[in-house]
């Protein structure tokens, strides 16, 4: 029965976390690519320049095909709280659902409603008003991420509520809307979608450099793309190690864990790279390169600060809460934050090389670099995937820290047939989708000129 | 004024407006492959609701979202309860959601028949499900006493429940071309006409049906009397009985308004019905849940109450406003959302 009740909830869990992180893949770019869009559209209105109204309506066409699939599959998400999660549903509705519902009526009326005008509205709408509508539906995408932060940071973080017959209510709607957590998290996520959307411009405008097409058109967005790169993939190093404070306030154990710290330590090195360490029977890695006192100051903002190890914090959660195994999947945590923390560095150093290029007016020609700005298109979607990975798995075993286990959290009335066939079909709904996704995207950002009418394929038949 | 109340009035709202709006949307996908002649035709069909659909769809978002947070039970149990149709929705939604922006991403014949058909499938298919599980609710389904659900997928299928789905599907249909008739011209406009009279009949009776049944199993399986359910009742059955008629009086405005207020009465019907329970159990009466043993705390439901009144009148006038931008017919002159051609870098040719 227990073995039985475990496949259960695994499968639950493999399945929001494929639904999840796949819906993050398309949100992310829809964050950050709509702004850029909208000011590729202020600045043909500001200067009259042709040449921003055709970048609005290239990089705009990419926005929307990747907006589509971002809609399509978060839907899922609302869906499967309440479809495989009916005990967690049941007990934090009166919490979680809320930032749902004001999502939904401040938020994604105001997307889907004015993105629509947008889209449409070329010809009916004054220029102005139109461009207005752009940067409406902007605002609604912001708010939007804003109120599922806050969702989600409360099952990080839980603030604002009181248990009562064995399920949290809401107490104070301000203090679950200003969870530091929350603020931080959103910050964070806010700037990944900005780095999504510059390097993904950048990278495509190198890919017309490379081709030597329309460079004169690019380079105008190969410049707006490094503006907002060069200062947000800074910012974000910064960010996301006072978010690694807030985190290690919250939820120490999900520190400990992606450092492989199985000891309190003062001061404490910060591991770049290790082997071994990663269980409770191999505790001390067998090679390592550490920086000494760095892990002090990430966790807590100074040089001697003390971090709490692993096997102290197990012990005080068993005392709080009972026996059971509190630490989460080490391996897995220390490394996704690794690669984070890694390939956001890699990000920064790709737009700073890239402003320096451009600077020397350098840029088009220097193909290693026209390459290596093509791939790292790809950077941020494993880094957000990566920081995804490391912000739920590393709340394990709880689904709302300290509150409500996620063992006992999966609806008991849906089968373990039943989430197997939802498992495979979006497991195969979805690949399809990428697959179309990825063709669509690259056909409509290639530098050369679309197929011509005859040879045009018909990739749903293809794949 | 009891807030549990008011927010079940609100989940109706939104259903309402939910299948008012999205409603024609699924009526014109469904008569995708039926009634336009050829591809450009297919174009304008697609025009007529693209602007709108995305918006129009957030009303089931709110909807569910507003049932998770105001009757957490009410969500938990329904959505766990229904798994595999709702897993059916989520597919539906998805290729059809997805068939309005890529549909016109390639030339391809097949590519765009492909989507045609996610599309219409996907539009009839989201309105049987709906109606067969919004249906199930009033029906009653097994729900053991901690609230939850026993059953399993065969338990979902009664032939009023069936009837429902179909009756929903009928109606859409209907509404949808009502639509139409308004929103293009010319020989379109006529075959839209000439489908909306071809359905006219049939989802005017199968709507007084499901309705007439529909107060049947409020009486029987949810301690109804036949007041006040029959009052919304006789109102969609009033309305849909003079869209038919109006629809073969070529009187486009007036039909559509009919269905409108049609299917918006058959939403208040069904809601009627249930209160003050939101799902009926059939395993046993007493376990049924209810408004008030489903719902969230008063503080949270006070909190979103102060922000839905906020909120919905802003929504209704930039929804209206959207209605207004885009009330012009369309034609097949003006069938790409393009700017002026000059402007066109949306696929950009081989520098000169």
């Amino acid at each position: 029965m227990s073995i039985l009740a475990s496949t259960t909830v695994d499968l639950a869990r493999a399945q929001f976390a494929t639904t999840s992180i796949y819906h993050f893949l398309f949100v992310p770019l829809t964050l950050g690519l709509g702004p850029l869009v909208a000011i590729m559209q202020t600045l043909w209105l500001r200067t009259k320049d042709e040449k921003w109204l055709r970048l609005t309506r290239f990089f705009g066409t990419l926005f929307l095909i990747n907006f589509a699939i971002g809609v399509a599959t978060g839907l899922v998400q609302e869906f499967e709280f309440g479809m495989n999660w009916s005990v967690y549903a049941k007990f934090v509705g009166n919490v979680f659902g809320a930032p749902l519902a004001i999502e939904g009526l401040a938020a994604f009326f105001l997307e889907a409603t004015f993105l629509g005008i947008w889209i449409f509205g070329w010809n009916r709408l004054s220029p102005r008003l139109h461009l207005a509508t752009l940067w409406v539906a902007v605002v609604g995408t912001w708010l939007s991420g804003y109120f599922i932060l806050v969702a989600n940071s409360w099952m990080q973080h839980p603030v604002g509520y009181k248990i009562v017959n064995g399920e949290a209510q809401l107490t104070s709607v301000w203090a679950l809307l200003s969870n530091g957590f929350a603020l931080r998290a959103y910050l964070h996520t806010m700037l990944a979608g900005l780095i999504f959307g510059s390097i993904l411009v950048l990278g495509v405008c190198c890919w017309h450099f490379l081709r030597g097409r329309e460079v004169d058109l690019f380079r105008k967005a190969a410049k707006l793309a490094l503006i907002v790169a060069v200062p947000v993939t800074l910012l974000q190093l910064v960010v996301g190690n006072r978010f690694g404070e807030a985190v290690t306030s919250a939820q120490s154990m999900k520190i400990a864990a992606s450092e492989a710290q199985w000891n309190t330590c003062q001061p404490c090195g910060f591991s770049l790279f290790q082997i071994g360490g990663f269980s409770k029977s191999d505790q001390t890695p067998s090679f390592s390169i550490t920086i000494p006192r760095l892990l002090s100051y990430m966790a807590t903002g100074s040089f001697g600060g003390e971090v709490q190890g692993l096997n102290q914090l197990q012990e005080q959660e068993r005392r709080a809460y009972g026996a059971g195994n509190y630490i989460p999947n080490v391996r897995v945590i220390y490394w996704s934050m690794r690669v984070m923390a890694f390939i956001g560095v890699l990000m920064f150093l790709v737009a700073v090389v890239g402003a320096w290029l451009y600077w020397k007016k350098k840029l088009e020609r220097a193909r290693w670099f026209l390459w290596t700005a093509i791939v790292a298109i790809a950077f941020p979607y494993v880094a957000a995937t990566a920081g995804w990975i490391l912000t739920e798995m590393g709340r394990q075993p709880w689904i709302v820290q300290g509150l409500l286990k996620t063992s006992e959290a999966n609806s008991p009335s849906v089968s373990t047939a039943w989430l197997t066939v939802s498992l495979v079909f979006f497991i195969s709904l979805y690949l399809l989708l990428g697959i179309i996704d990825f063709v669509l995207m690259r056909r409509y950002a290639r530098p050369d000129r679309p197929p011509p009418r005859e040879e045009a394929p018909a990739p749903v038949v293809t794949y | 004024m009891d807030l549990q109340i008011l927010w079940f009035c609100l989940i109706a709202v939104f259903w309402g407006g939910y299948f008012l709006l999205e409603g024609f949307d699924f009526g014109v996908g469904m008569l995708l492959p039926f009634v336009p002649r050829n591809e450009e035709d297919r174009g304008v069909m697609f025009r007529t609701i693209g602007p709108v659909w995305d918006g129009n769809e957030v009303w089931l978002v709110v909807a569910g979202a507003a049932t998770f947070a105001a009757f957490p039970t009410w969500y938990a149990t329904m959505f766990s309860g229904f798994y595999l149709a709702l897993l059916l929705i989520l597919f539906f939604l998805i290729v059809r959601v997805l068939s309005f922006e890529w549909r016109e991403k390639s030339e391809g014949g097949a590519w765009r028949t492909a989507w045609m058909w996610a599309n219409a499938g996907g539009s009839a298919g989201i309105a049987l499900v709906w109606g067969i599980a919004l249906a199930n609710l009033l029906q009653g389904v097994p729900v053991n006493a901690n609230q939850d659900f026993t059953g399993n997928l065969a338990d979902l299928f009664s032939a009023y429940t069936v009837f429902a789905g179909l009756t929903f599907t009928l109606v859409f249909a209907f509404h949808g071309a009502s639509f139409l008739t308004l929103r293009t011209t010319g020989a379109l406009c006529e075959r839209a006409q000439k489908a909306s009279r071809l359905l006219a009949l049939p989802a005017a009776a199968a709507g007084a049906g499901f309705l007439a049944w529909t107060i049947v199993v409020a009486v029987d399986n949810n301690g109804k009397d036949v007041f006040p359910p029959i009052l919304p009742a006789a109102i969609a059955i009033a309305a849909l009985v003079s869209a038919a008629a109006f629809a073969y009086l070529g009187r486009s405005g007036l039909a559509f308004t009919m269905t409108a207020i049609g299917t918006v009465s058959v939403v208040a019907t069904l809601f009627t019905s249930l209160y003050p329970r939101v799902m009926v159990s059939s395993t046993d009466f007493a376990n049924s849940l209810t408004v008030d043993n489903a719902s969230s705390s008063h503080y949270t439901l006070a909190v979103m109450s102060v922000v839905a009144l906020i909120c919905l009148p802003v929504i209704l006038l930039y929804q209206g406003w959207t209605y207004h931008v885009f009330r012009a017919r369309v034609g097949g002159e003006e069938l790409a959302p393009e700017p002026a051609p000059q402007g066109d870098a949306s696929r950009p040719t081989a520098a000169p």
